[in-house]
């Protein structure tokens, strides 16, 4: 090679290498969505109103930025063990979907950063800081800091089929259970008139993850009065409203055949619950708002073409009228899942700009047109959706969240342990609470736990 | 008989010649082994405050997994680690050895054109990659769609839930249907290689096909049974595609040892803990390794002999 050309060479190499990065920025977005999968409605915002306004908006502020979506089929624990190796190993999305409850134990492990540490002062210049109320803020955040956006906060109630009430000779319009007792008692009347039927689903089980434990045990332990923890932050590891909470299970899917026993056991279980409750063989199903507004929505996979008809819903009712958390008669709990943003983002300018996009005004109000949500946003409207609005004047008030602590998402998995060895009928609800007993101790030291019995 | 070296480069180049490999074996091999080690010895996690911070605990992380209060219970170590050993006991020894031995001294008898056949069946068995048969055999035995309860339903005999009633022998029959192709194929061999008239003597006397196994076949091919149940004990011990098919469950009932260490390491994030499983799975193989090569060691003794 002559000398003239190899000068060449390197100028040409030399100049794209600085031109590159002034012009062209890569982006990655990761959530559990899939267009025609789960999370559709999520993953088609993205696609068609998020990253086109996006790349849009940035090109008339001179900057040449792709975005790409990665999206992710697997499951909810699977996305998580996804992100903790990609952040611990400084590889992965840019801006990646994120459930509000493992922020602690991520941030106490070094692998998330708060929002101004990752993108700078223009994360407090944010316009939309003063449309999210600091309830909605602590979503995301741990030790007063935000490390994402959530895209909106839920509550759980019981959703009930109604034609598989009528069956059985209950009103479905006026249906209310106003104790556990009413509750199994319209699930029997309902197997009695479909014997194939599994009338009840509370989610138990570790394959359903997370969905166990917020679903399932969080909406029958705060019926006792009780909690996964005390008023003082302390893990409850023996009480009777744990044993009351397991006997609920052993009722339902073990003495009574209530429930579909095999759906908390098999690893896709939860989505057969889903096709139950479609099928028409299970009545009363204990879910999020995203059961309502996400999974069956009309035209998704599990989706109910005549939803609004088919479908009503009641509040799971306390133990007993009165008996329940804080008191109350009906009781229900609220997470939050967004987005957060990769500590290790090449482009953590770029990555805030499209959070922040995304969580914009126009955007969020965009996305109710695709999934209907409660947004954090005050300035985003609840849409006109039925459901949604009557469970905001009665659940809304009655909610409470799970602890933000560290250590909470491996107690979490103890709990999804102690009821699928319920469930599954190899251990009484004793032994089940003596091991989680056991186990919560080795995690959190016997000094952050406290037995009641 | 003394052996004699000789070399084709001198010991400089040669070493010059050995060291990207050994270079690739420290980095990726001998490194990683060590830190494992040291792992062990921590409460190192992925989440949670131990992960920055990891302290020095010592053997606390062993005398955790064989803490006899919880040893037995299921999704223990102990649990793990008995299941772990009638598997092998079961699919390895008894199953893929003995079923191996059987087909290929059936196969001496057939004629060739079948043999080749046969050969060709169980060997694609063999050659199918993990995940593709995992899945197969799920496929296979799904209670609602699986194909076997489709036939059983057909021929209006009552359906099964094996993946859920029966986990473990699905796992063991899965793994003895996917390793006797390779003692199949073995024990092949090792009886081609004893020569034909021996048998055409024995029938010339009259044996019966037993008693041509047991007093011809079986002790011309004793060190090719001894390898061959060294190696399929060893890789049963370490398979983890039973995942596939029950993911180590319902309730811990089929998790193996790789299933048990994938689970703390990678599902809970507790790395010292899981290391320290992995340190004891080390050792377990490099007992086996040890008896495999010694073994090796007397048969080279036996041929320079």
């Amino acid at each position: 090679m002559s000398n003239r050309l190899r000068a060449l060479y390197l100028g040409l190499a030399t100049a794209t290498t600085m031109i590159t990065p002034a012009f062209a920025v890569d982006l990655t977005v990761i959530c559990r969505c899939v267009v025609g999968g789960v999370n559709s409605e999520t993953a088609t915002w993205i696609k068609e109103s998020v990253i086109p306004g996006f790349t849009a908006a940035m090109k008339a502020e001179g900057k040449d930025v792709t975005v790409s979506l990665n999206e992710f089929g697997g499951k909810d624990e699977q996305m998580t063990q996804q992100l903790a190796l990609d952040f611990s190993t400084g590889a992965g999305a840019d801006v990646a979907a994120f459930d509000g409850f493992l922020i602690p134990s991520f941030v106490e492990g070094g692998l998330l950063k708060p929002l101004d540490e990752v993108a700078g002062p223009a994360v407090d210049s944010w316009e939309g800081w003063k449309h999210i109320s600091d309830g909605a803020k602590s979503l995301m955040s741990y030790g007063g800091k935000a490390y994402g956006l959530a895209l909106g906060t839920d509550v759980r109630a019981i959703f009930v089929r109604k034609e598989l009430l009528k069956s059985a000779g209950l009103d479905p319009d006026s249906f209310q259970p106003k104790s556990w007792a009413e509750l199994l008692d319209a699930a029997r009347a309902i197997k009695k008139a479909n014997p194939d039927s599994f009338p009840l689903q509370l989610n138990a089980g570790v394959n359903m993850g997370e969905a166990t434990t917020m679903q399932g045990y969080y909406m029958a332990i705060l019926g006792t009065g009780e909690s996964v923890v005390d008023e003082n932050g302390k893990y409850i590891v023996s009480s009777q409203g744990i044993l009351d909470t397991l006997n609920l299970y052993k009722t339902i899917y073990v003495d009574e055949q209530l429930g579909d026993q095999r759906a908390q056991l098999l690893g896709d279980g939860r989505n057969r619950t889903f096709t139950n409750f479609r099928d028409g063989k299970t009545a009363l199903l204990v879910e999020g708002d995203w059961f309502f507004n996400s999974v069956m929505a009309p035209g998704a996979e599990f989706g109910l073409d005549n939803r609004d008809a088919e479908v009503t819903w009641a509040s799971m009712p306390a133990q007993e009228p009165g008996k329940g958390y804080r008191g109350q008669d009906y009781v229900t709990v609220s997470g939050g899942t967004g987005f957060v943003l990769n500590p290790a983002t090449k482009n953590p300018a770029e990555a805030w700009a499209l959070l922040s996009y995304m969580n914009s005004q126009q955007s969020l109000t965009a996305f109710q047109g695709y999934r209907e949500a409660r947004r954090i946003r005050d300035d985003v409207a609840t849409p006109n959706n039925v459901y949604l609005q009557k469970t905001q004047e009665s659940l809304l008030p009655l909610t409470t969240a799970r602890p933000n602590d560290p250590n909470y998402n491996k107690v979490s998995a103890e709990i999804q342990r102690m009821t699928e060895s319920v469930v599954s009928g190899e251990a009484s609800p004793a032994d089940a609470m003596a091991a989680y007993k056991a186990a919560v101790i080795a995690i959190v030291g016997e000094a952050n736990t406290v037995s009641k019995l | 008989m003394k052996k004699k070296n000789f070399s084709l480069l001198s010991h400089r180049a040669g070493a010059a010649f050995l060291a990207p490999a050994a270079a690739l074996v420290g980095v990726f091999v001998l490194l990683p082994f060590f830190w494992v080690i040291v792992v062990s010895f921590t409460n190192r996690t992925l989440l949670g405050k131990t992960a920055l911070n990891p302290e020095f605990v010592g053997l606390a992380n062993y005398f955790q997994l064989f803490d006899p209060a919880t040893f037995f219970t299921r999704g223990q170590f102990g649990f793990s680690l008995i299941l772990t050993t009638q598997f092998v006991l079961l699919s390895a020894l008894v199953g893929q050895a003995l079923l191996g031995l059987l087909l290929a001294w059936l196969m001496q008898t057939i004629p060739p054109a079948l043999k080749r056949i046969v050969e060709t069946a169980v060997i694609a068995a063999w050659i199918l990659p993990e995940v593709v048969i995992g899945f197969a055999w799920f496929a296979f035995l799904d209670y609602d769609n699986g194909t076997l309860n489709m036939i059983l339903r057909g021929l209006g005999l009552p359906a099964g839930d094996f993946l859920l009633q029966q986990p473990f022998w699905v796992i063991v029959i899965f793994n003895t249907w996917r390793g006797a192709a390779f003692s199949m194929m073995l024990f092949n061999s090792a009886f081609a290689s004893i020569p034909p008239s021996y048998f055409q003597a024995a029938d010339v006397a009259g044996a019966s096909s037993w008693q041509k196994f047991r007093d011809i076949g079986l002790p011309l091919i004793r060190g090719h049974v001894v390898t061959d149940l060294i190696l399929s004990t060893m890789w049963t011990f370490n398979v983890f595609t039973p995942f596939i098919l029950t993911n180590g469950g319902p309730s811990y009932r089929t998790e193996l040892l790789s299933i048990y260490n994938y689970r703390i390491a990678f599902r809970e994030f507790d790395f010292g803990k899981g290391a320290a499983v992995g340190v004891i799975i080390m050792l377990i193989n490099l007992v086996f390794a040890l008896i495999y090569l010694s073994f090796g060691r007397k048969k080279a003794k036996a041929v320079e002999e």
